[in-house]
């Protein structure tokens, strides 16, 4: 789970990271307000869960309170890939004379969290990492041990800091490594952190991303939720425990299981069609969970026909079928669906499911055609 | 002979009384696997599944009175980290972990604390082990893969049923399946079990099931082009997934422009692995 940047830095100042003074603003004569009270030359900043705001002109630096209200009424009316900016931060404006990125994240491949530095922060830290990895540090944290002073000073070392911010860098990296552990984060970044014209340490940009797994231990942190920031259907699909994500095609999927929802889209697309979504409806397949997956696959009016393939291993496909006709009953979809059910009591399920309106499909490729030519009658 | 479990493996179920536990230890039964004790805090005395199971309130003393060396965990979450470090502190020799939604964090200290222990880890948010017709430590539907000799490895569940159902309809036999899960930080990786199927008598040739995300499928095709005499053949799930968004498993993402199914089927490709185009396929293909 994403937090916006003015979250991220609401939780960075409880833990003295300093950040500039600043305010969200809904409109813009609320940022018109704001960018009189800091006196004038301020920034604003679209909030939205995406990266790339710079780029999208989504961030603006603005130097009277008229400006301040012409430039948010521009951003307010923005979409930044694809997402509405509903509020903007308003931050006084800092004069920078150099950017240093700073991260702490998961590695996957050493299992341990890791420290990222950079003298070259402020833009994208991939593009960064793959023009120039010798102006990336990293630094593995023993998870049991936590972050060591002398880890700092090789940090602060390795990016060229000069020795007069040490003493603040290191305040700052411990105040981030206390972040990321104590919000269980996957990813907690400074970028840029930013040496002023007056010497001092500032977090310019913050970026928090929540383990989802580990949210039971923060409600309040679960609370920062934006449901406005998301898309309907993966807000609808986390209701109904199902994982859901919405794609550009036109044929609908629904799955059990993560790994076989997978291969059911890869398929389509080997056949060269497009699936419109993910969807993994989990163990068993009961036929309120089957009814709720149905309608947010139709809920999208790309949607030409619905896929559905179950394995049934603890499951038993007849149950599955039978699951399968009462949701069709509830919801009397207007798309074709096929079904392939395979595994345990698959005769019996396809026995079921004979005489109804749902075309059955003995094989995951037998299903994924019937699909596709269904909706080429229909859509050439 | 079989790889990380046999019908002489003593297993101990953490979470027996809870639902999920207690279907999956009544379907380890069915299948002869030897379950010698239960762990439920609060329920040390009682006994489960027709009387056959002891339930103890740790695992310390269910170890002193069964001798179990193995450890099966399908406990919330939140208690799992703690389950297996219970385990570990026990001297299990092997701990699979079924239950699905374990914090990173949890998995990051749980895994740097098992560096100096000698217990091997598989999962979490795995489906475990099945050696057919032996012994089944997990939740791996007993009935849809038959004795033979190729070894399956998957970081997938359902996935990986389909497969083996599609090779038991091939009348092609599996001498062990390990899932090793679909989470970022987890116990044993591709390597860890390819090196056991290397040296495993029973097996001739091995079926591996990745998917996007991280770098295991890459860390894989190294192995195979440095150590495996045995043809390895493939399947990565998640070709026409998005950049940026979570398939469904934790650690089924594509994060920047890394962890790309197109980049995992090149790599493995360019070491001599056979890669499928669908996993129905791979029946075909060993």
């Amino acid at each position: 789970m994403k937090l916006h940047e003015y979250q991220s830095k609401n939780i960075y100042a409880k833990y003295n990271i300093p950040i500039p003074r600043g305010r969200i603003a809904a409109s813009a004569s609320e940022a018109r307000r704001l960018c009189e009270e800091l006196g004038g030359k301020v920034v604003i900043k679209a909030q939205v869960l995406v990266g790339g705001r710079g780029k999208a002109g989504g961030i603006r630096l603005v130097k009277t309170p008229e400006e301040a209200e012409e430039v948010t009424t521009q951003i307010l009316s923005m979409k930044i890939k694809d997402l509405p900016v509903r509020k903007v931060l308003v931050d006084e404006a800092v004069s920078i004379s150099k950017e240093i990125y700073l991260g702490i994240t998961n590695d996957r491949t050493h299992q341990r969290p890791v420290l990222i530095a950079s003298s070259a922060g402020g833009g994208d830290i991939e593009v960064v990492a793959n023009q120039s990895p010798d102006k990336i540090a990293k630094l593995h944290i023993d998870p049991l041990l936590g972050m060591r002073d002398y880890q700092v000073r090789d940090i602060a070392l390795s990016i060229d800091l000069p020795r007069q911010f040490w003493r603040q860098f290191g305040e700052i990296i411990y105040a981030l490594w206390k972040i990321y552990i104590d919000c269980d984060a996957t990813l907690a970044e400074i970028n840029p952190l930013v040496i002023t014209a007056e010497n001092r340490l500032v977090a310019l940009d913050a970026k928090i991303v929540l383990d989802e797994n580990a949210l039971f231990r923060h409600p309040d942190l679960a609370d920062l939720r934006d449901i406005d920031g998301e898309e309907w259907a993966e807000t609808q699909g986390r209701k109904f425990g199902v994982s859901f994500v919405k794609l550009d095609g036109r044929i609908g999927c629904m799955v059990n299981g993560a790994g076989l929802a997978m291969a059911t889209m890869d398929i389509i697309k080997h056949l060269g069609d497009e699936p419109a979504n993910f969807l993994d409806i989990g163990g068993g397949a009961s036929s309120e969970k089957v009814a709720a997956a149905m309608r947010l696959i139709l809920a999208d009016t790309n949607v030409k026909a619905i896929l559905i393939n179950v394995f049934g291993g603890i499951t038993r496909c007849d149950e599955v079928a039978k699951g399968l006709i009462a949701a069709c009953e509830e919801v009397n979809p207007q798309v074709p669906i096929v079904a392939r059910l395979v595994g345990t009591n698959e005769e019996k399920a396809r026995m079921i499911l004979e005489g109804t309106s749902l075309i059955y499909a003995d094989s995951l490729v037998e299903g994924a055609e019937k699909a596709i030519a269904l909706v080429r009658e229909r859509q050439p | 002979m079989s790889i990380l479990v046999n019908n002489k493996i003593r297993v101990l179920v953490q979470g027996i009384t809870g639902n999920e536990g207690l279907f999956h230890s009544q379907q380890m039964l069915y299948y002869h696997t030897n379950i010698v004790a239960g762990v439920s805090p609060g329920k040390g005395g009682d006994w489960v599944l027709d009387g056959k199971v002891p339930v103890f309130d740790t695992v310390k003393n269910a170890v002193e009175v069964t001798d179990a060396n193995a450890s099966v965990i399908f406990v919330p979450a939140k208690y799992a980290a703690d389950a297996i470090f219970e385990a570990v502190d026990a001297g299990m020799e092997l701990v699979v972990c079924i239950t699905e939604g374990v914090p990173v964090m949890d998995m990051m200290r749980v895994k740097e604390y098992m560096r100096t222990r000698k217990t091997r880890l598989i999962g979490p948010n795995c489906p475990g082990v099945l050696v057919p017709g032996e012994v089944k430590v997990g939740i791996i539907p007993g009935n849809i893969a038959v004795p033979g000799n190729i070894g399956v490895v998957s970081r997938s569940g359902t996935l990986t049923y389909e497969v083996l159902y599609a090779l038991k309809h091939a009348n092609k036999g599996v001498s062990t399946c390990v899932g090793i899960g679909g989470d970022p930080i987890k116990g044993m990786n591709f390597v860890d079990v390819l090196e056991k199927f290397e040296a495993d008598a029973r097996t001739d040739c091995v079926i591996l099931i990745g998917e996007i995300g991280g770098n295991d499928e890459e860390l894989a095709a190294e192995f195979i082009s440095r150590q495996m005499t045995k043809p390895v053949v493939a399947f990565i799930a998640g070709a026409s997934a998005p950049p940026g968004k979570r398939m469904g498993h934790a650690g089924a993402i594509i994060e920047g422009s890394s962890g790309t199914a197109a980049e995992k089927i090149a790599i493995l490709r360019s070491v001599g692995v056979k890669v499928a185009d669908y996993p129905e396929q791979l029946a075909g293909m060993v």
